[in-house]
């Protein structure tokens, strides 16, 4: 599956278009890892678990537009986006959302 | 007694707030200007198209994120900034900070993989983990930067 989140994919034309295609996952802080968090916060700088959460969470996300791409026949996503919204306290929805095409 | 704890709890606080950040920040912007000279030679940009010259053999999304949070310190600052107005200039490190090394993780990603460009980048920034009531709890904000990796058949 090429993944692009250009209009088009560079070198090659698109055939045929699919649609929209999105994955999304809802993740929730890990308790040990935001008393971490917390420490951190007296310091300041990276929040490394939180790096990895959001890494991980987003490696999700486009794995599930994937998936939903390959059943709709596509070999390819373009125009990707990525966005983040807050469910609730301490919840964070990330979610991947992209044109699912054919490309030579 | 009691008056005298609650007082010096805040300002220890402070003053290891102060001098572990200022150094985290040192040696992190120490960081961030040995890698961007490293990377420099990736072409970068967010235009969303290659130049015309280039012939693309293979393309992949590339991405990079970074987590960061403010100190004691200089949540305090931004406090006392807070009353009169104007530059925060505590917080414009950090988002400095956060921005570029999420670039650079992408582009490193990007050479991993052994790409030669990333075009069409762009950056997001969202408030995660926002701060419980009144300033309680971690507050962080993420930084990513993604955008189209490109193998070239010749170097531009």
């Amino acid at each position: 599956m090429i993944l692009s989140n250009t209009e088009e994919v560079p070198g090659r034309a698109i055939r045929e278009f699919y649609g929209v295609v999105t994955g999304s996952t809802v993740r929730s802080k890990h308790f040990g890892k935001d008393l971490l968090a917390g420490l951190k916060n007296l310091v300041g700088g990276e929040l490394k678990g939180y790096t990895e959460l959001l890494t991980e969470a987003r490696k999700e996300a486009t794995e599930r537009m994937i998936e939903q791409a390959r059943s709709l026949g596509a070999n390819a996503v373009v125009n990707i986006r990525f966005a983040t919204s807050s469910v609730a306290q301490g919840a964070a929805e990330l979610f991947a959302y992209g044109t699912a095409v054919r490309v030579d | 007694m009691g008056g005298l704890f609650d007082l010096a709890v805040p300002l220890i606080l402070l003053i290891v707030g102060y001098f572990a950040g200022t150094m985290a920040e040192q040696s992190h912007y120490k960081s961030i200007r040995v890698r961007e000279l490293r990377m420099r030679r990736m072409p970068t940009t967010n235009l969303k198209k290659p130049p015309a010259h280039w012939r693309v053999e293979k393309v992949a999304l590339v991405a990079g994120s970074t987590v960061v949070s403010v100190d004691y310190f200089k949540r305090f600052l931004a406090q006392l900034r807070g009353f009169v107005g104007g530059r925060v200039r505590s917080y414009e490190s950090l988002l400095d900070r956060a921005r570029r090394e999420s670039v650079l993780r992408m582009k490193e990603e990007a050479a991993k993989l052994g790409f030669d460009a990333v075009i069409n980048v762009r950056l997001e920034s969202s408030n995660i983990a926002a701060p419980f009531r009144n300033d309680r709890g971690t507050a962080g904000v993420e930084v990513l930067a993604f955008g189209t990796a490109l193998k070239l058949i010749r170097q531009p």
